[in-house]
This record gives C-alpha cells, sequence and structure tokens, in this order.
C-alpha cells in the first residue's frame, strides 16, 4: 500500500490514502482524534462534533472530512480541545448521567473522554428532561436517559444487521430514539447479539443480566485512558 | 386495522408509483384524507412501499406541518415571531384561545379546530397573520379573530374567510388571497418588465458553456444569502460525473422577516421558471424542482398553471423552443414547516421524502446532490437575475451595484417603519438610505438578514448593504427606540431551538443552553460573568455546528454582545468580591423559611 497524500496534524507528517478521512489516517498513523459518534465499521455520521478539527484554520469532522494533499489539520492544540470539552460537557447535561450507578461505567465512552478532558463537573446547567426507559425486551434495556444520539444503533440495524430496529423521531431538543414498532423493543425482531446492541458507547442500550461480569476497576477505561491504544500502535500499523 | 385505511393508503401509495422518494407528496395527501399519520397508517404505508414504520414516523415527526394525532379537520397557525407579535399577534392569540375555549397546541372537544403556533409565515409586513390550513389571513385583531372562529363554526370552510383579495396576482382567480405584495421600489433587474421567452432564445442561441460564462461575467452570487457565485456552481455541476443532473430552486423563504421570494412567485413566475430552464440548459439537466414551502401552498395551483402556460407555449418540456436535443421539465415540490430545509442539502433530503437533515459536506450538491446525482441548487431571485442576464447581457447587470457585489436586491421590510413591503435596491446602498425608504429613520436598531443575521446599533447605519459588509439574504427588520434587543434576541434563540434538526449537538444543546442564560440576564438575575459565559458558548455554536443553521443561530447573541454591550452591563449585577454565585440563595430557602416561619440570617446576608 503506496501513501500517496501526505498532509500534517499538529506539525506531525501524516501519510494517507486517497478516499480516507482525516481521522481514519491519524488512526493509521498513530494519531488519536477524540471521537463519540464514530464507529468502526459503521458509516460516518458527523452528528456528535467532537472529532472537529481545523483544516487548514477551518472546523470539519475528521470523521467525514477526506484527507486532501498538503493541509495543515489542528487536532491536540488548546482552541480546538476547549471546544470540544463544551460539546462534551453538553452531552452530560443534555441527558441523564450518572455514571456512579451506571453499569457501563468504566465501558463508557462519554464517561472515559470526560476522563481525558479533565472535566469534573460541566459548567452548564443540568436540562434534567423526562425520558423513557424501555425494558420490555427479554435481553436488552432501552434507557433513553442516557442516550446521545450518536447513531450508532440506527446505522448497525440498518447497514450491518438489516434490520432497521430503530431510527430518529422528532427534531431539535424533542429528537429521540424510536423503535420499529407500535410501541416497544419486545415487538421489534432485536437479536441480543445485533451489532445494534454492542456498539452503543453508553449506557442507552445494555445487554441484561452481564453488567457486572467485568468487576468496575478491570474495565476497558479504567486502566488507561480512551484513545492510548491508537497512540501507543507503531505509525503505520493497525 | 380499518379495511378504508388499508385501501386509502394504497390508492395514495399508487398514485405516486409507490416511490419511496415521494413520502412527502404521499403523507400529505393521506393527512388530508385521514386528518393525521397515526401508527396505523405508518405501519399501512411502510407495507406499501416497502420500508419500515419507524421509517415513516421519523419522516413524519420531522415536520411542522404532519401530525401522528388526530388533529382538528381545520388547523388555525398563528404565526408569532417577534415582528406580528410587535403588531398584537399575542392580543389575537388570547382571542382565539377565549373563543375556542382551548389552548394552543389543543384541538376543540368536537375535534374540529386545532389551535397552533408556526414561526414566520412571510407575511411580516402584514401581521398579525396567521394560517387556516392553505389560507393565509393577515392583519389580524382581537376581533377578526373572534369573526373567523365564529364563521368557521358556521360554514367549516377556510376559502370563505378572504373577503377582500390582495393586490396584483394575488386576486388571480387560482390564488383568491388577501394577501398584498406591498412592491414599494422595483428596480431595474427582478421588478422590470420582461418579453416571455426571450431569455430562453438567447441562451439557445449560445453554447451552454457560454451561458455559464455569461452568469460567471456578470458576476451573479447567491441571492440566498450565502453569496456563492452562481456560474461557478454551474460550472461544477456542468463538470460533475453523473445522470441525470437537477436544477433545484429553493422557495422556502423561511428566514424571520424575508417575504421577498413570495412576491417574486406572485408577480414574477416565469422569470424564475425562465431561470431554471436556462440553469436546465447550461448544465446538461432535464428536470427541476421547485421546492415550495409549506407556508406558500396557496400559491401552488396558480404556480401550476404558469408551467402548464410554459409547456403550451414551448418554453418548458419537450423539446423547448423547437430544440430537439433540449427538454427541460420543471414539477413541485412542497415542503411541510421545517425552516431547516432553506439550507440546501437539507432540502434535498425533503425531496428525497426523508427528515430535512443537512446532509454531510463534502462531497457538493453539485457533485452529488438529488439522488446523489449533480444538482445545483439556487434561490429564486437568483434565478430570476440569470433571466435577466440572459435578456440583456452581463454588462448590464455589472454596471448596476457595487464592485464587488452587482446588480440589485430585493430586500423585505418589516418591523417600526412607516412603509414596510418589498423594495428592490442597488447593492452598495446604505442602510441608513434603506431605512430612509421605508420610513424607519428613528430606529435603534435593525436586525440584517433574518434571525441568523446581525442586529446592527445607530452608530453603524452607515454600512453598505453587499456581500462585503452587510450580506443578507434580504430581511431587514426595523426595531424603534422602545424596542428591548435583548428580548428580540431571546425570540430569535426559541425559534432556533425549535428549528434546531437535532442532528448534531453544538446546535441542538447549545442553542438550549443560551436562551437559559440570556433569558437569565433578561429576568435581571444574570451575572457579569454570565457574558463571558455566553462569549464562549455562542463561539462554541457557531464554530461546531455541522450545517448553516447552527453556524448562524447564535449569532444574535454573538452581535448583540458586540453592538449592544451597553445594554447587557446595564442588567448584569456586578460583583466585587470575585465569587460567581452559581444559584439565588435567597430563593432557595424561601421555602424552608415559610415552613418554619423564619428568614434565615444566613441567606439575606
Amino acid at each position: 500500500m503506496s501513501a500517496t497524500v501526505e498532509f500534517t496534524i499538529d506539525g506531525k507528517e501524516i501519510p494517507a490514502q486517497p478516499g480516507q478521512t482525516i481521522l481514519e489516517a491519524a488512526q493509521q498513523a498513530g494519531v488519536y482524534i477524540p471521537r463519540l459518534c464514530w464507529c468502526k465499521g459503521l458509516v460516518p455520521h458527523g452528528s456528535c462534533r467532537v472529532c472537529t478539527v481545523l483544516v487548514n484554520g477551518r472546523p470539519q469532522a475528521a470523521c467525514t472530512q477526506p484527507v486532501a494533499p498538503g493541509v495543515v489539520v489542528e487536532n491536540n492544540t488548546e482552541k480546538v480541545t476547549a471546544l470540544r470539552r463544551n460539546i462534551i460537557e453538553m452531552l452530560f447535561v443534555e441527558g441523564n448521567h450518572f455514571c456512579m450507578f451506571c453499569e457501563k461505567s468504566g465501558n463508557c465512552e462519554l464517561q472515559a473522554l470526560a476522563y481525558r478532558f479533565g472535566i469534573t463537573a460541566p459548567k452548564y446547567p443540568y436540562l434534567f428532561p423526562q425520558r423513557d426507559v424501555d425494558a420490555s425486551h427479554p435481553d436488552v434495556l432501552l434507557d433513553r436517559n442516557r442516550c446521545i444520539l450518536c447513531g450508532r444503533c440506527v446505522r448497525a440495524s440498518r447497514d450491518v444487521d438489516g434490520k432497521h430496529v430503530f431510527d430518529f423521531v422528532g427534531r431539535g431538543p424533542h429528537k429521540r430514539i424510536a423503535v420499529n414498532a407500535a410501541a416497544r423493543l419486545a415487538e421489534t425482531d432485536l437479536k441480543v447479539a445485533d451489532k445494534a446492541v454492542e456498539v452503543c458507547p453508553v449506557g442507552a442500550i445494555l445487554k441484561k443480566r452481564v453488567g457486572y461480569a467485568v468487576p468496575v476497576g478491570q474495565r476497558q477505561y479504567d486502566q488507561q485512558p480512551i484513545g492510548s491504544d491508537i497512540e501507543a500502535a507503531p505509525a503505520g500499523g493497525r | 386495522m380499518s379495511a378504508s385505511l388499508e385501501a386509502t393508503t394504497r390508492e395514495v401509495c399508487a398514485a405516486c408509483g409507490r416511490d419511496r422518494t415521494r413520502l412527502m407528496d404521499i403523507v400529505r395527501t393521506l393527512q388530508e384524507r385521514l386528518g393525521y399519520i397515526g401508527g396505523d397508517t405508518a405501519a399501512a404505508l411502510a407495507r406499501e412501499l416497502g420500508i419500515h414504520r419507524v421509517e415513516v414516523e421519523s419522516m413524519v415527526s420531522f415536520y411542522a406541518f404532519l401530525s401522528h394525532r388526530p388533529q382538528g379537520r381545520i388547523v388555525i397557525r398563528l404565526c408569532n415571531d417577534y415582528l406580528d407579535r410587535m403588531l398584537g399577534a399575542d392580543e389575537v392569540a388570547a382571542a382565539f384561545e377565549a373563543e375556542l375555549g382551548i389552548r394552543f397546541g389543543q384541538t376543540t372537544p368536537d375535534g374540529a379546530i386545532t389551535l397552533q403556533h408556526v414561526p414566520c409565515i412571510g407575511m411580516c409586513d402584514q401581521g398579525p397573520a396567521a394560517l387556516v390550513n392553505d389560507v393565509v389571513v393577515t392583519e389580524l385583531s382581537s376581533d377578526a379573530a373572534r369573526r373567523i372562529v365564529r364563521e368557521l363554526r358556521k360554514h367549516g370552510d377556510p376559502a370563505r374567510l378572504v373577503t377582500r383579495l390582495g393586490d396584483g396576482n394575488n386576486a388571480h382567480p387560482l390564488v383568491r388571497a388577501m394577501v398584498n405584495n406591498n412592491i414599494r421600489r422595483r428596480g431595474p433587474v427582478i421588478f422590470s418588465p420582461m418579453v416571455r421567452g426571450e431569455a430562453i432564445r438567447k441562451a439557445l442561441a449560445i453554447t451552454p458553456a457560454e451561458v455559464i460564462r455569461a452568469v460567471k461575467t456578470a458576476r451573479l452570487r447567491g441571492r440566498g444569502g450565502a453569496g456563492f457565485p452562481t456560474g461557478m456552481k454551474w460550472e461544477f455541476a456542468r463538470a460533475a460525473a453523473g445522470e441525470p443532473k437537477y436544477v433545484v430552486c429553493n422557495a422556502d423563504e423561511g428566514e424571520p422577516g424575508t417575504f421577498k421570494d413570495r412576491v417574486i412567485l406572485t408577480e414574477l413566475p416565469d422569470r424564475v421558471f425562465a431561470g431554471m430552464t436556462i440553469a436546465g440548459y447550461a448544465i446538461g439537466a432535464a428536470e427541476g424542482v421547485l421546492y415550495l414551502r409549506g407556508e406558500y401552498a396557496y400559491l401552488r395551483k396558480y404556480l401550476e398553471d404558469v408551467l402548464a402556460r410554459r409547456r403550451a407555449d414551448g418554453l418548458l418540456g419537450q423539446q423547448i423552443c423547437g430544440r430537439s436535443d433540449f427538454s427541460f421539465d420543471i414539477r413541485i415540490q412542497m415542503g411541510a414547516g421545517a425552516y431547516v430545509c432553506g439550507e440546501e442539502t437539507a432540502l434535498l433530503s425533503s425531496c428525497e421524502g426523508l427528515r430535512g437533515d443537512p446532509k454531510n459536506r463534502p462531497p457538493f450538491p453539485a457533485q452529488k446532490g438529488l439522488f446523489g446525482r449533480p444538482t445545483v441548487v439556487n434561490n429564486v431571485e437568483t434565478l430570476a437575475c440569470v433571466t435577466k442576464i440572459l435578456e440583456e447581457g452581463p454588462a448590464t447587470f455589472c454596471e448596476l451595484g457595487s464592485q464587488g457585489s452587482p446588480g440589485t436586491k430585493v430586500l423585505s421590510i418589516s418591523g417600526d417603519c412607516r412603509s414596510p413591503g418589498v423594495f428592490e435596491v442597488p447593492f452598495g446602498i446604505k442602510l441608513s438610505e434603506v431605512l430612509a425608504l421605508a420610513g424607519g429613520e428613528d430606529a435603534l436598531a435593525v436586525q440584517v438578514g433574518g434571525a441568523s443575521g446581525q442586529m446592527v446599533a445607530r452608530e453603524e447605519f452607515d454600512r453598505t448593504i453587499c456581500y462585503d459588509d452587510l450580506a443578507t439574504g434580504g430581511s431587514i427588520m426595523v426595531f424603534g427606540p422602545d424596542r428591548n434587543v435583548l428580548e428580540i434576541a431571546e425570540s430569535f434563540l426559541d425559534f432556533f431551538i425549535e428549528e434546531s434538526c437535532g442532528y448534531c449537538t453544538p446546535c441542538r444543546v447549545g442553542n438550549v443552553l443560551l436562551k437559559e442564560r440570556l433569558h437569565r440576564i433578561n429576568a435581571g438575575q444574570g451575572e457579569s460573568a454570565d457574558l463571558d459565559y455566553l462569549q464562549d458558548l455562542a463561539q462554541t455554536v457557531k464554530t461546531m455546528s455541522r450545517c448553516g443553521l447552527g453556524q448562524t443561530s447564535a449569532n444574535p447573541v454573538l452581535t448583540t454582545l458586540k453592538n449592544f454591550r451597553v445594554t447587557y452591563n446595564a442588567l448584569v449585577r456586578k460583583r466585587t468580591n470575585g465569587l460567581v454565585p452559581a444559584f439565588d440563595l435567597a430563593a432557595a430557602v424561601g421555602a424552608a423559611e415559610a415552613l418554619v416561619g423564619r428568614k434565615s440570617e444566613h441567606a439575606h446576608a
């Protein structure tokens, strides 16, 4: 595989193939660009905006922006980090997130990002929305309180599982995840082994009865910050 | 499930070729026949179209004019934008509620009438205004509201509410609206005499590349607000691989305070359709779509008739002007109440029968637009300019306006001025001159460019209307000396909160947070530290949002912070101890104080 496009991220030369996104090329080169709605194997969504970088000074979502020769990308700078921190804080106050008794704690990408960015408490006021929990399914819990509207489940169910169990309804602050049924998740053809269940970055879609199979303290982000695996990989290796 | 619901759904889907991309037309028709799109209907539709019911529900739930709940046979939608409220919309609202015995958002117990609020319906120069189903009623008063309800109860026919007809083509038998054009100033480009068919004949006499060159020579830029060079857009679409190509006219005029496209479509539809046809010839498209906002549905029959006459005259359809190598036709796609669909990629999503979510860019519409094909999306006024450029040549066009902004601009002026209405002015005109034309010289502030534009203070009234200074899609809202600019800014945030598609985090959440803090300041609870908080938050929303809506929704805050800092400073409390209070301690202990029957010594220290 010969790299034909070169550009820089925070001054570092990044080799890339044409057609790659900035996020993919960065990841390949061992540069972590924080992200939430992006998920390997799914069509990029460009909705959470956490992966926003400055491309020649212009803000662009790294997960949807294709590489271009010679562009200067700012990723881990004070300015970009401050903007990303604000976005992460917005996601915390928008929903009802209670890490201390969420079984996803330690495996949650939102929580892990907050730790990586050093967020102890958001500066924005909590919005305390009224949201529904759907516990009807025998093996899967849907808790909209913890949903960040990243659309991973929508894309995974539609494009990988071939089912379209989930979609968004409403708009603006009224936007929420709906299921393909008259009322409840139990009426859909969702199975616990579906990709849609696996990809939720937060505690909105949970497998029942396995929440504490791995004890708190031994979970994915308990040991090292999110993104460390990408940064530890040798440049060019995957 | 009722057999008739199944049958109706099947019939409506069949009429649209069971085409999933026609979902907007299908649900609009079904709602007219069934009253609403309930769960059963969504399920039946999904079966007919081979999609999932949640996809139907997702789409229906996006648009304000579509309902998944039963609603009245008649829906009264009262415009509650700030301009209409300046003209008395709140009193009208109270009269509607009293006469109907219901609140906004409710339906009368007999299921006859639903009452709703709606953002700007493009009648700000003749407000307060409302839509009664598709019928526009203007210049409302509380008396008029009571009379409307009594009449609807009597005959149930919104069309009979039109007791006087407006000027110009508003009185046309296919329009019959009480809407007025209020054209106050006719300029040499848009509101000038035209010979029907001349521009198309001149375009067809030269090559498509030469047509594009003429538009580029005229240095025409988009009139919708963003100002992208039209000729360049066309060149990209012409060069892009993929067939068929499309021309889309953006008539989703939703920016609060803008109503000039309504007047252009009412008086000069031929000029717009000619522009679309010329664009089709230039980029190699055979199909055009006019995306008409749902609020302007009353113009639809009339515009369909104009299209039919153009077909009959050989100006549209097969072999235009006898040219065997050029066919082009136009269809009208109705919207259903979503401001964000004025954003060109959201508009394309809507044309595809989807939620009006903007698309990721790149690719741009010129490369991959409607159905993934090369598409140009131009504003109504831009396309009308094209017709003029082809009629008289680019040189004449360039003589008008300013160096960087050739031509004229049609402005919609409303608010505290003596002559609200539509004005065609040359680019480069000073804001003060515009105010003099409309009789708004004593303005305290002018909002240029709609809710997403800039709040300009008196000291800057010598700035000019053009792409390099005060850019505007046409909206000029004049606010007199007694108006409260921060209250106006807050009302704009209410608008953006409702109209955000909710796709990206900064716009979905950030606008709610901006509103919370600005409201706190307006209520006299603000601290000086809140101004830095607002600045940082607004900048985050502007920088991080995905589309033009979120990238501009914080402008009311950013421009008032810049231009009306004194107003903010007068409202916020200044702390000398350096502490930032997170909450109102006295209020927080109020309930406890009431319980024990004495005042807290600490809370009131």
